[in-house]
């Protein structure tokens, strides 16, 4: 396992916002088929960095890698519009405010990534469509609008329309933080439901009992640099570190 | 003095009917013209580079700064002298329909920033390019959450439609002057154009009504 190419490397990532450096130098490898999750307080940067995966962020200096072929290439215009174009089709992107296109059905939020981008057929969509559905518990939802659909709904639907360009890996954006709490579970149990099918998935996320379920490796982040790192049972069990159990501490508690 | 008799429109009704055809043709055409020059007028101002939107803005600038009847003077008898002549019809089409895609562009460029930028980042973490997203996502929101005011500028257009009259357009007013220089009788034709006029409206807010509709369906 460990001698194979990492799905996802993270190398020396640094990013500023103004003065403010939110990324001092992270690294981060995520293995074929493994489930990280990144915990930490808010602004420590555990966003920029799953955006700057996806090059919604650009990384001021640092590289980013998918299975082998660098993100981040120093190309220049229409060439590395191509280039991130090609490869954001590999990644799929979860966000916490769904970002579903209100003016398209279900049916058409899923397709419009294949049939465009990979020229697939109507009907070959619209069965990938239903499979991926079926999936996440919504086939009878095909020919709604997001606006008829709740929070919770719309989330598995963004799930299901990130799967259909059949993605190499499942980056979360905090996908349940904007939820009201009775519909946090069906979408983290579509998410445990990619695990058991050995997805590659990074998870952002506020909800430690989650991640403790889920994940093979807990990322703790705070002021823009990994704290401590480990398996689940000793991150929440044992951590090393003062700033990982002060957190830990006032979570858990919560 | 006259008393009001309308019994002197009847011989004259096939051609207001088709002088309100023709104004039905000129607001659709030009209608069409100023829909499809406003998203693209929209677009080039907010996207395109400066040394492509400058010139555009200064065109729509221009555009909306002068009258309506000066522009088409200019597109019809000014056009001329340079060696672009121009059917009158086309001329009138033209005019309008670049004098309101400036203002529609106004409306539509204020409705596509204000898409929620999640909307573009959704498509652009698909693998949609900036025009792919563009297109299949912030500009079919942006028409549909500008629906009212543009709405409102086609009503205007309908309306202003009736200046093309003075570059011989055979127009629903241009039917009545002609019906009037041979009755003299002003009064009962400006009234019965107006009518027409009214009724070609109730027509075109009953289309914007309906497509408004549709579209909150997805609302």
């Amino acid at each position: 396992m460990s001698m194979q190419r990492p799905m996802v490397e993270v190398r020396g990532a640094r990013k500023s916002f103004g003065a403010a450096e939110v990324l001092k130098g992270i690294d981060l490898s995520v293995d074929r088929g493994q489930i990280v999750a990144v915990i930490g307080p808010s602004g420590s940067g555990k966003s920029t960095l799953l955006r700057s995966i996806n090059h919604l962020e650009a990384l001021d200096s640092g590289e980013v890698w998918l299975d082998g072929m660098q993100v981040n290439q120093p190309l220049h215009g229409q060439a590395f519009e191509r280039h991130i174009n090609k490869v954001r089709q590999q990644m799929g992107m979860v966000f916490q405010h769904f970002n579903l296109f209100p003016h398209l059905t279900v049916l058409d939020n899923i397709t419009m990534g294949p049939v465009i981008l990979k020229g697939m057929s109507k009907s070959e969509a619209h069965a990938l469509a239903h499979g991926l559905l079926s999936k996440v518990g919504l086939a009878d939802k095909i020919d709604a609008y997001p606006s008829r659909l709740s929070g919770g709904q719309k989330q598995r639907v963004a799930i299901a329309r990130a799967l259909a360009m059949q993605p190499k890996v499942m980056l979360f954006d905090e996908a349940t933080s904007a939820l009201d709490p009775e519909l946090v579970d069906e979408v983290n149990a579509v998410m445990k439901k990619l695990a058991a099918e050995h997805m590659t998935m990074l998870i952002v996320t506020h909800e430690m009992r989650f991640a403790g379920e889920v994940a093979d490796r807990v990322l703790f982040m705070d002021g823009g640099v990994v704290v401590e790192e480990g398996p689940p049972s000793e991150m929440f069990r044992a951590p090393q570190k003062e700033r990982t159990r002060t957190f830990l501490k006032k979570y858990l508690s919560a | 003095m006259q008393g009001l008799d309308f019994s002197v429109v009847a011989p004259y009704v096939d051609i207001l009917l088709m002088g309100t055809w023709w104004t039905a043709i000129l607001t659709v055409s030009a209608g069409a013209l100023s829909f499809v020059g406003g998203i693209i007028f929209a677009v080039v101002v907010l996207y395109a580079p400066a040394i492509v939107a400058y010139p555009v803005r200064l065109f729509m600038w221009v555009f909306m700064g002068t009258p309506l009847l000066l522009q088409l003077f200019l597109i019809y008898f000014g056009l001329v002298q340079i060696g672009i002549d121009i059917p009158a019809l086309v001329a009138g089409i033209v005019g309008l329909g670049l004098h309101f895609a400036v203002y529609n562009a106004d409306v539509l460029r204020a409705g596509i920033v204000a898409v929620d930028f999640g909307q573009t980042e959704g498509a652009r973490s698909i693998g949609f390019g900036k025009w792919q997203t563009l297109r299949y996502v912030v500009i079919p929101q942006a028409v549909r959450n500008t629906i009212p005011p543009i709405g409102g500028n086609m009503i205007a257009l309908l309306k202003e439609s009736a200046i093309v009259s003075v570059i011989g357009i055979a127009e629903l007013v241009h039917s009545a002057q002609l019906a009037i220089s041979e009755t003299f009788r002003p009064f009962e034709f400006y009234i019965t154009a107006a009518a027409l006029y009214y009724l070609l409206n109730l027509v075109l807010e009953a289309g914007l009504r309906r497509f408004e509709r549709n579209v909150e369906i997805s609302r």
